[in-house]
């Protein structure tokens, strides 16, 4: 059994500690001091950020220049990551390949979950029929296998990142909607939505003024899951061979095909990029885990 | 381990055309041969109406054909040899008709003999097929007038004018011989079942999974087939087939894998496998929609031929992609193919690269089509076209050109092509026997041959083609084969002929007695393969 | 609760018709179609007239409605069709590798729940020590790791490690084997697929088991507990863990009816005869009447496994209880 001991705070810490409890910076310090790994995620995200914004800057050779001379060259001086099957810098696709990703996890996130607010406040705050239909659409978009909605987009609208986004962004949706919605519900029951209402206020006022704050907290939590999982998406199409499409820079893209033909004998072909995934993903997840640690109320006391 | 056969002599060309073993030992009987099928299961059994190597890879051991490439020698271009004929006949009335003697102990797997009514019924199938029956190949006997058992053992093809091309055509190896009674009865009987007279007989399908056979003890080509018995396992993947031969799950695949996995397994394994090697009857080939502007213009497809370096980019590529010799539109390993200084004429061929892409510059400038941006029409599949497009488009940015590919399923790209509504698209032409005369066919236009794409009419060209079709003179026929070449790639530049592919088997080094071929329909009967162990 | 049910079914009436009408959409918007695939894969020649015919034979020069009343009229009465690739009756097809697909979620499902639910509970009971910081990243990685990577990598694993220690390469084999025939060469086969989307099912499982172990300990009939002097084994065991589990039950039931559809990519890297496999297969060959059939699987599985695991919840938790 623990002893504690407790120290009393002097006057002056006490004040000092309110201040700063609330500027952003001193939330932002608070932040990173109890959640080391929330803010470590952080911190990847933004420099697979940088790396995307400035790959033009830092990446030493073009993306998709081919070089015959020197295909599968194995990591070293030259090419710090070894080449592809093509001769082209692994390296330098791995930070175009940011770009992309960020482009992907970020176009789809906040587009799936823009669209699963608006729909899922809605569905809550109207109720009746446009609820009931709402979420039979919910099912339906939830339990559709992503392949062939992708497949569809793509042979419809042709491949390019703009299409891929548009095809991760549907299944996010739904898995929004739900969860704005349960939270909204919540909000719904509160007198003051009734009183709102009675005083005159418009739909729309009450939606965004009084609603949409209260589910801010669970949204942007989901927000920074589903960046990972729009670029989980991206690489298991882009596997499929219905994502991204050659000569782009993209992570998904790389480990398709020829990197597991060519994983015994050039194996930095397919562990380069999945580990850039894997580290990108972990980054968002942990920030997002630290995040709602910090948000929920229920767990803000410890 | 492998030793070089040879090349044909007046071609010119560096390679060798086939590289295969020469095995001194003589056959043991007996043993399983596991083999992988590179494909999910396919869409049915049936050889007269389907046109994938899978229905060949997995059903063609269990059934006869006429006449074939000969099991031996199948890499030769020229010869043919009986299946279930007594000899090649020599044709006669002018070349118009070939009286073919049938074997008389031939028996289907059911115990019932096999006669020329089954041999006839079949080819009648094949070349004018009934109402509801499915010939894929029905283009290919348009010079056939009829096919009839004239007795039990004769059958007589009757042709409309005499070619070059029929012999070839006959020893396709989709033409088995299907069992009378059971076509009359039910013609869609075939796709799901099979009775035939061929060296094995079957013993069960696993649906999707796998299929296996066991020696026919009645098989008319005496001391065959050496195996006690084959398994044909599905697995497309490629890195599973890789991944298989190397723990010897399976003893090889007989489609071809790319230069990377010859690589690995030769370092793993060394002399635990063999190799094999040949040029392939498939090449990709660029076709420039000519109903969309500026791709009407001359000026600009020669330009994109031009740009081209296929001297230096086929080799670069044979490191990493199943392609390697560049040619026109014949097969390289034929007779009929151009020789190197033939070929050096070509657009994209010529011995200067520099001279050529400042000619391809120039000639954009003329048309004022100078840092054209359009996209390549691509299908989505990794060996060869996607690597070889990539390449293209290199090849295409050092003429200033700005192209981006395309990539689709195969379903829509044919769709587009048939649509017309690509600019450039990537396409292939594959064969099974090495027929240069029909092979050809291909680059008619689109009104006489509905499988070319690129839209265009030219009466010149459907000229020099019938011309080629009914010479039989070798000399001449060589002469009309040039000419047509020379009209459809340089003087109209309608097709852009890219490196032909390159097939490489690859196979544990127990098996023996298969020897590689211009195609991956060819020689799959598996009769002469036996086991060292 | 009957009430509830019924509704529920009732509902689940125009979520399957949606469905069906989404699919029956996207199949059709795909420019070509099976018969196309199937005549022209050789890259050779595509006879129009064998084209026309072969598509008159499957229905599809039929107007689109047509095609739609015909497939809603003939799931009415159970007939699922015929695949257009094989000919072969759909639920024939389908039947034939439920079983691998099957064996291989059972097993993640198994491998999953032996991490999770042990792991996650002693990272919540040492919160913010040294365990429960490996355990937190080892998950959130679980998440964070596309399954096929991990597949690709674990074979390249396999190969290299049997080479080294016994000179010979080992890989799975490539045919399967039932359970009941040869349990072992089965094993051999479905082992490392089920490791491998058995990591990121046991990652998010383990995540849930974690908070709400946590959020279950915070309670005040946990602190009463221990106040009356109880053993921290039984606090733990009889009165944290069984309520902490209801969420992490649901959760296992939904992702397990994921996981069917998650199998896709897995049974590519595997060369398993799965659902995911045939699904794949269906959408390239475009074989409009499998596609429709197995997406028309995966929502109702989705659909009844939502169901009972409502259902479950609200019988187990008293509290809980649908109006």
């Amino acid at each position: 059994m623990a002893v504690i001991t407790p120290t009393t705070p002097t006057a002056a810490d006490e004040a000092d500690a309110l201040l700063r409890a609330h500027t952003l910076r001193g939330r932002a310090i608070t932040f990173a001091r109890r959640k080391p790994l929330g803010t470590a995620g952080l911190i990847i995200v933004l420099l697979i950020m940088v790396a995307g914004i400035f790959a033009g800057w830092i990446a030493p050779f073009d993306p998709e220049e081919n070089d015959f001379a020197s295909m599968m060259v194995a990591p070293g001086l030259d090419h710090i990551l070894g080449t592809d099957q093509f001769g082209r810098d692994i390296f330098s696709r791995l930070v175009y390949g940011a770009r992309t990703a960020m482009i992907v996890g970020f176009g789809a996130a906040v587009g799936g979950g823009m669209i699963g607010l608006v729909l899922g406040v809605s569905s809550a705050y109207f109720g009746g029929w446009f609820d009931l239909v709402l979420q039979r659409i919910f099912d339906i978009l939830m339990a559709f296998p992503l392949i062939i909605l992708a497949l569809a987009v793509v042979s419809v609208f042709g491949t390019g990142v703009f299409n891929v986004v548009v095809a991760i962004t549907i299944p996010l949706v739904p898995r929004c909607g739900r969860v704005v919605r349960a939270s909204a519900l919540a909000v719904r029951e509160i007198p003051y939505v009734d009183a709102a209402r009675a005083l005159g206020f418009g739909h729309a006022r009450i939606v965004l003024c009084h609603m949409v704050p209260n589910v801010l907290a669970p949204f942007l939590i989901l927000l920074s899951a589903f960046v990972g999982q729009a670029i989980l998406a991206e690489a298991s199409l882009s596997y499929l061979g219905l994502g991204v499409q050659e000569p782009v820079a993209a992570w998904g893209l790389m480990l398709q095909g020829s990197a597991e033909d060519y994983a015994t004998t050039a194996p930095w072909i397919a562990i380069f990029p999945g580990l850039a995934i894997v580290l990108t993903v972990l980054g968002a997840s942990l920030f997002g885990d630290a995040l709602r640690d910090a948000i929920d109320p229920k767990l803000r006391n410890r | 381990m492998s030793v070089r056969i040879g090349v044909l002599a007046g071609l010119g060309l560096a390679a060798a055309i086939a590289v295969t073993p020469v095995w001194a030992e003589s056959p043991k009987q007996g043993g399983i041969l596991t083999y992988m099928i590179p494909a999910d299961a396919p869409p049915s059994l049936d050889a007269h109406r389907e046109t994938t190597y899978a229905t060949i890879h997995t059903a063609a051991p269990y059934y006869s054909v006429l006449i074939r490439v000969p099991p031996d020698n199948p890499a030769s271009t020229t010869e043919f040899v009986c299946d279930l004929c007594t000899e090649m006949p020599k044709p006669t009335d002018d070349g118009k008709t070939y009286t073919f003697k049938i074997r008389q102990d031939v028996k289907f797997h059911d115990g019932s003999k096999l006669t020329a009514q089954d041999v006839a019924l079949s080819w009648q199938y094949i070349v004018n097929p009934p109402k509801g029956v499915v010939s894929a190949r029905k283009t290919f006997y348009e010079m056939v007038d009829s096919v009839q058992a004239t007795d039990d053992y004769t059958v007589v093809f009757k042709l409309k004018y005499p070619t070059a091309a029929f012999l070839p055509a006959l020893a396709d190896p989709y033409a088995w011989i299907y069992k009378k009674d059971i076509l009359e009865k039910d013609p869609h009987w075939y796709e799901k079942n099979i009775m035939g007279s061929g060296p094995f007989k079957l013993v069960k399908i696993e649906v999707g999974q796998s299929i296996t056979g066991e020696r026919n003890k009645d098989y008319y080509h005496k001391g065959l087939p050496h195996l006690d018995g084959i398994v044909g396992i599905f697995a497309e993947k490629q890195s599973v087939r890789v991944d298989a031969i190397k723990a010897d799950r399976a003893a090889l695949e007989f489609r071809g894998l790319p230069p990377s996995a010859r690589d690995q397994l030769t370092k793993e394994l060394g002399d635990k496998i063999w190799v094999q090697d040949s040029d392939w009857n498939c090449g990709n080939i660029l076709t420039p929609n000519h109903q969309k502007k500026p791709f009407d213009d001359v000026r600009v497809r020669k330009a994109l031929a031009l740009a081209i370096d296929q001297w230096k980019g086929a080799p670069a590529l044979a490191k990493i992609a199943n392609v390697r010799t560049p040619g026109g539109i014949v097969f390289p390993g034929s007779p009929l193919a151009a020789t190197k200084e033939e070929l050096q004429q070509m657009p994209g061929f010529w011995p200067d690269i520099e001279k050529s892409r400042a000619e391809a510059k120039r000639l954009l400038k003329e048309a004022g089509a100078e840092g054209l941006k359009f996209e390549l029409l691509n299908r989505n599949v990794d060996q060869p076209y996607k690597f070889v497009g990539t390449w293209v488009i290199g090849e295409w940015k050092k003429i200033g050109l700005n192209v981006e590919q395309k990539v689709v399923p195969t379903g829509p790209w044919f769709s587009n092509m048939r649509a017309g509504t690509f600019d450039v698209a990537m396409e292939a032409n594959c064969q099974s026997v090495v027929n240069p005369v029909l092979d050809t066919g291909k680059y008619l236009p689109h009104k006489v041959f509905p499988d070319n794409y690129g839209y265009y009419d030219d009466q010149k060209s459907i000229d020099l083609y019938e011309a080629m079709q009914k010479e039989t003179d070798p000399v001449k026929l060589r002469a009309a084969v040039r000419a047509f070449e020379k009209h459809t790639m340089d003087t109209e530049v309608h097709e852009i002929m890219l490196p032909y592919w390159y097939r490489i088997v690859i196979g544990r080094s127990y098996v023996k007695g298969w020897k590689i071929s211009p195609s991956h329909y060819l020689n799959q009967d598996l009769a002469n393969i036996w086991l060292d162990k | 609760m009957h009430r509830y049910i019924i509704t529920r079914l009732l509902l689940a009436i125009p979520t399957l018709a949606g469905a069906a009408a989404l699919v029956f959409i996207l199949m059709r918007l795909i420019p070509g179609d099976v018969c196309v695939i199937r005549l022209g894969s050789g890259g050779a020649h595509v006879d129009l007239q064998a084209l026309a015919m072969c598509r008159s034979q499957l229905g599809l020069d039929q107007p689109m409605v047509m095609q739609f009343l015909s497939f809603l009229g003939h799931y009415a009465v159970f007939d699922f069709g015929v695949s257009m690739w094989s000919g072969n009756p759909v639920w024939q097809e389908i039947l034939l590798r439920l079983p691998v697909s099957l064996e291989v979620s059972l097993l993640a499902t198994v491998i999953a729940v032996l991490l999770a639910i042990p792991l996650g509970t002693l990272s919540a009971l040492k919160e913010n020590s040294g365990l429960d910081h490996v355990v937190r990243v080892l998950a959130i990685a679980g998440i964070a790791t596309p399954s096929f990577w991990l597949g690709i990598m674990s074979l390249i694993l396999v190969l290299n490690v049997s080479a080294a220690i016994s000179g010979r390469p080992w890989l799975p084999p490539i045919d399967y084997v039932p359970l009941w025939k040869d349990p072992l060469y089965n094993l051999s086969i479905v082992l490392l697929p089920a490791i491998t989307v058995g990591y990121r099912y046991s990652a998010v499982t383990m995540r849930l088991t974690r908070s709400a172990m946590l959020e279950v300990m915070r309670e005040d009939y946990i602190r009463t507990a221990r106040a009356k002097g109880l053993l921290e084994q039984i606090v733990v065991n009889r009165h944290a863990l069984k309520n902490a589990l209801l969420p992490v039950v649901t959760l296992i039931g939904i992702e397990f009816a994921f996981l069917i559809g998650g199998l896709v990519v897995t049974e590519q890297v595997f060369n398993l005869n799965g659902i995911g496999r045939l699904l794949v297969q269906a959408v390239q060959n475009q074989d409009n009447v499998l596609a429709q059939a197995l997406v028309m699987l995966v929502v109702v599985v989705f659909i009844v496994v939502n169901l009972v695991v409502d259902v479950l919840y609200a019988w187990l938790d008293p509290r809980i209880r649908y109006s």
